[in-house]
């Protein structure tokens, strides 16, 4: 039996792993018409064989445990272990999201803490924790702009700005928000064009949504003049934190106007990404937007002890965007992360993701790939664009990730941002060390080679992982979304 | 340049359009438009009989990669739509302008057929992208 | 420096390739009014043996009461395998499966995840997960309005059955888009829905939320619901305890042709209380909607040699594709929950998590009959069947305090019902799960004596 079988299909009719189970109960007094028939199909195995089976599979896995992933605007740095196993102890795990205070004040002063040092890395008034992912914090971010318009009975405000290389969920945000969306166009130097953010102002501006440094991996320069005429339009500034790796700890949000702020606390506080999350999404805000924060936030009493702010605290909030307090076992892994930094180690990361970005990028630009924006410093990231291996080769950028999966590289971020053709988003972080950024350039100048000499080889990659390139047409035509009986 | 049949009308959004000889028109995507979406995964068409303006979103043709809207060309009444692309929606790719077609409209002002590209005018304009 | 590998060696020979003399000049091209960041009041770092002490300090300040709470979050045994396998470094630290061949291990475990689940809803399809119960729902209410296209109306039937949070949550995503929850009262007596007393207004509504078990642990008549919503040109959306699935109706079967989509949040499945989070919501619909379903979705295709491999699809939906039309601004799922999920579900099976539910019920039976001679105590909704939850209406004591006394008796008692529902006067909410011995359920019956005559 292979590895790529499912669970069930190693299952056998009445094996079950008997440890898990408590014994049977035979009477049940709930009437019949409530009750399913029949069971529902599920895996039938083994304790042993269900280790076994999981374990194989984690082991088709890239991770960063195991592999250099330098995917751009992801921050896939390493998560340390005490993160983990600290936030796994029972009096942690075992709390009852609805038990009374008194039972979590260790669990609140952790909280407590972590709001406290959010605020002042990102120079906010105040912070709220509970959304669950970055895109959640863009909605608690966007959704607080409209309460604020809506409380001073400014409802003409009804449009949000992005700019053309923003991230797609800001654009979505906003629609989710009931906003309209206008695109602002991008320079050659990969700055905002203010000619067309003049242009595009006016009553009806709620705010505009953007990251600093930018998409494509520059700092945006004209940050306090784009404040400054959004701000004079009556709008707001929203600040997607997708990339705070980049200047944590030297350059505050909170400073360059931003008036309402996420975090992405699974890329800048490493904690886990988990195979696509859990994530948590905090926001910032500064002194007007404070009254409209989600609920629950943590509050301290005079006495010291801790206690969350609800509905009837904060009259004016957004409201709960989930069902108890938001990915709580995430935030404290952030918090312990946060802890073990300390405020030198938050400068630190801002200073290595950076140098090894920019000595990454002057490596690959020795080595013949062309940097997007060459006058540029790096930030944290950076863009390598693979148009002159398209045409002259017919090799894409597709081919190039494919092939370094091989070389046994992850893939940077491809085809994102969608302004530059065929281009490579590269982000290695400040825990990379020097012999594995010169390895993956190593890797690079290899596959250019083989694309020089033998094009195919490139273009059929990977050979070595589990699977081959996959037919996602055939994927999407055909959907096959769950395993049954009889599609075995 | 990709295929661009002389004898029908066109718009900047890549849709093309025929007048048939019960008065209804019938609208698909051009070649150029298809060859740059790719391989088609999915067709959402119009519900039958509804009542469209010129330039409204009707339909949305989906590829593995990108999802693109496609714009009534005219106004009008929706009187058919094309069966065939829930299940083969690789038809599009393949035969754009025959058996790819995606719905018929019946015009509520024949005088907007006259204001589309025509087949030079479209070539122009698509190059331009 | 924790967590960052460079010698002073590297980080000279970095700076010459680069050409500049020191770090502090890679930050040239920001304002340096905008570089004086003061963070003097974030405290120095500590190395890893002083935050375990402070960490463990933390966690034994909150040692736990005996825990009889629900109301959306359920304590049950989660076998020592999930988690250590769900924190193995290659799920734990990989992230969104982009590039398939490089992520088949968290693709082929979603596929499974999709399949348990659409099989335990008795519906088609599943997402690869949502954020957790509360915004699933929000998320199907949004996708209800999207595929509901004979009515087109914006207003949703919300039962005040559904857990407060719940409504709490969705009325805060959903109400920038002006779509309407039409709040539904439930009978006094029963403590659910009552059919007859549904508006008779065809096409009104785009949706029905029809939970099961309700956040009271009653059973609703989920087959006269669902009958008639699709009567009147609603869709049914329901929110479902998945354990409670391994022995309740599957909403796929409910009424003559099942709910639409089902949803609801997936911690029972071997997740963690946790302070109520990070948990996973999950969502299952039929084939006909898929594509107004939000969140990843995985599906099983070939490689180039024919080889069975695993791949995110239908990504036309999402947000780095659609933008500002997509079915949701949803970017993740909450993966590593999902892996801890699957393996929790494949150990118990179906037989497990039956036997799980039923236990549980059967202490929940148990522990009402240790309160039986205690006086002033009866259930809310006596007549109504339930499911390991139940209503207590107490006459004798206000249940704040009767609550607090017995927490200081080291028994988590219940929830206080007045601040949710003050039409039911002095109430609590009481949730028993398999993990109660009998020996735990006399001494809630002690404690619960004991507070009552304080």
């Amino acid at each position: 039996m292979t590895a790529d079988t499912l669970i069930y299909q190693k299952s056998h009719h009445g094996r079950r792993a008997t440890a898990q189970a408590p014994a049977a109960v035979v009477a049940c007094d709930i009437p019949a018409q409530f009750l399913r028939s029949p069971p529902p199909l599920m895996p039938e195995a083994s304790e042993m064989q269900v280790v076994r089976h999981y374990t194989r599979l984690s082991q088709k896995n890239f991770s960063i445990d195991t592999h250099f992933y330098p995917l751009g605007s992801c921050t896939m740095k390493y998560n340390p272990r005490a993160c983990n196993s600290l936030a796994m102890q029972t009096g942690f795990l075992d709390r009852h999201p609805l038990a009374p205070e008194a039972t979590g004040q260790g669990f609140l002063a952790c909280m407590y803490e972590l709001q406290q040092i959010l605020k002042t890395v990102t120079g906010m008034k105040g912070v709220s924790l509970t959304p669950m992912a970055g895109a959640q914090g863009e909605f608690a971010g966007v959704a607080m702009i409209r309460a604020y318009h809506d409380a001073r009975g400014d409802q003409a405000r009804r449009e949000i700005l992005v700019p053309d290389a923003a991230h797609g969920t800001n654009p979505a945000t906003a629609v989710m928000c009931g906003f309209s969306v206008r695109e602002i166009p991008t320079d050659a130097h990969g700055d905002v064009d203010l000619a067309a953010l003049k242009e595009a102002v006016g009553p009806q501006t709620a705010g505009i949504m953007l990251t600093n440094p930018s998409t494509i991996g520059v700092f945006e320069r004209n940050i306090t003049e784009i404040a400054a005429i959004v701000h004079q339009a009556g709008g707001l500034l929203y600040y997607d934190g997708a990339n705070l790796n980049a200047i944590l700890g030297k350059v505050r949000p909170g400073d360059m106007g931003f008036d309402v702020i996420h975090l992405n606390l699974h890329k800048t506080f490493s904690t886990p990404h988990g195979g696509g999350g859990p994530g948590a999404g905090p926001v910032g805000v500064s002194e007007r937007l404070l009254p409209f924060l989600p609920i629950p936030v943590v509050d301290r009493n005079s006495d010291g002890r801790y206690r969350w702010l609800t509905e009837q605290d904060c009259p004016q909030t957004i409201g709960r965007l989930s069902t108890f307090a938001g990915n709580a076992g995430i935030l404290l892994r952030a918090y312990i992360y946060a802890r073990l930094l300390g405020r030198e180690g938050m400068q630190r990361v801002a200073e290595f993701a950076t140098l090894n970005a920019n000595y990454l990028m002057a490596r690959l630009r020795e080595a013949g790939f062309e940097p997007a924006f060459p006058k540029r410093r790096a930030t944290h990231e950076f863009i390598i664009t693979l148009k002159k291996q398209a045409r002259e080769l017919n090799v894409t950028a597709m081919d190039f990730a494919k092939r370094l999966l091989d070389y046994g590289y992850h893939a940077p971020t491809t085809y994102f941002p969608l302004l530059v053709p065929e281009c490579f988003l590269i982000e290695p972080t400040e825990s990379e060390d020097k012999d594995t950024l010169d390895g993956f350039v190593a890797a690079l100048v290899a596959i250019q080679r083989e694309a020089e000499a033998d094009s195919a080889r490139v273009k059929g990659a990977p050979y070595t992982l589990p699977v081959r390139r996959l037919d996602d047409v055939r994927a999407a035509r055909e959907l096959d979304l769950i395993w049954k009986h009889d599609n075995a | 340049m990709s295929n661009i049949p002389a004898q029908l009308k066109y718009t900047r959004s890549h849709e093309w359009l025929e007048q048939r000889a019960d008065g209804t028109v019938r609208v698909g995507i051009t070649d150029h438009a298809q060859d740059l979406l790719g391989d088609m995964v999915y067709v959402e068409l119009p519900e039958d009989g509804r009542v469209v303006k010129a330039g409204e979103e009707c339909a949305v043709v989906e590829s593995v990669k990108a999802a693109s809207d496609v714009y009534a060309p005219i106004s009008g009444t929706i009187t058919a739509i094309n069966p065939a692309l829930a299940g083969a929606p690789e038809i599009v790719n393949s035969d754009p302008y025959g058996d790819g077609w995606l719905f018929c409209i019946q015009p509520a002002n024949p005088a907007e057929i006259a204001q589309l590209l025509d087949a030079t005018a479209y070539e122009a304009a698509a190059q331009d992208h | 420096m924790p967590f960052i590998p460079h010698t002073e060696t590297d980080i000279r020979q970095m700076l010459d390739v680069i050409g500049v003399p020191t770090i502090e000049t890679l930050f040239d091209e920001i304002p340096a009014r905008l570089t004086q960041a003061d963070i003097s009041s974030i405290p120095s770092g500590l190395n890893e043996q002083a935050t375990t002490r402070l960490l463990l300090q933390r966690a034994q300040q909150d040692a736990q009461p005996l825990c009889f709470l629900g109301a959306g979050a359920y304590e049950h045994h989660i076998p020592a395998a999930v988690w250590q396998i769900a924190a193995r470094g290659e799920f734990y630290s990989a992230y969104t499966p982009y590039q398939a061949e490089a992520s088949q291990g968290t693709l082929q475990l979603i596929y499974e995840y999709q399949s348990m689940m659409a099989h335990l809803t008795g519906m088609d399809v599943s997402n690869a997960s949502l954020y957790d119960g509360g915004s699933a729902l929000s998320e199907a209410v949004l996708m209800a309005v999207r595929a509901n296209r004979s009515s087109k109306s914006r207003r949703i039937l919300m039962p005040r059955t559904v857990h407060p949070h719940y409504r709490a949550a969705t009325q805060a995503i959903v109400r920038n888009q002006d779509i309407i929850l039409d709040e539904l009262n439930f009978d006094l007596q029963h403590g659910v829905i009552d059919v007859a007393s549904l508006p008779d207004a065809p096409g009104d509504f785009a949706a029905l939320v029809i939970p099961q078990p309700n956040f009271f642990g009653a059973l609703e008549d989920v087959d006269a619901l669902t009958d008639w919503a699709h009567r009147h040109g609603a869709l049914v959306i329901a929110v479902v305890n998945p354990l409670a699935l391994a022995l309740l109706k599957a909403p796929g079967q409910w009424g003559a042709n099942g709910a639409d989509i089902a949803c609801g949040d997936g911690q029972p499945l071997g997740i963690p209380l946790s302070s109520g989070g990070p948990y996973f919501g999950f969502m299952c619909c039929k084939q006909a909607q898929v594509r107004q379903m939000p969140g990843r979705i995985v599906g099983r295709t070939v490689d180039l040699d024919g080889k069975t491999g695993y791949t995110l699809t239908l990504q036309a939906r999402e947000q780095h594709i659609r933008r500002s039309k997509a079915t949701s601004n949803i970017c993740t799922n909450q993966g590593l929950m999902v892996t801890a999920a699957t393996i929790h579900m494949a150990l118990l099976g179906a037989e497990g998590l039956r036997r799980v539910a039923l236990s549980s019920h059967d202490n929940l039976n148990g522990l009402l009959q240790r309160l039986q001679t205690l006086p002033g105590i009866e259930r809310a909704f006596a007549r109504r069947p339930f499911f390991h939850e139940t209503v207590l209406r107490i006459k004798q004591r206000h249940v704040s305090q009767l609550l607090q006394t017995m927490l200081q008796d080291g028994v988590l008692g219940g929830l206080d019902l007045s601040r949710y529902y003050p039409e039911l006067g002095n109430t609590l909410l009481l949730c028993v799960t398999e993990t109660k011995t009998a020996d735990d359920l006399d001494r809630y019956a002690r404690s619960l004596a004991t507070a009552l005559q304080q």
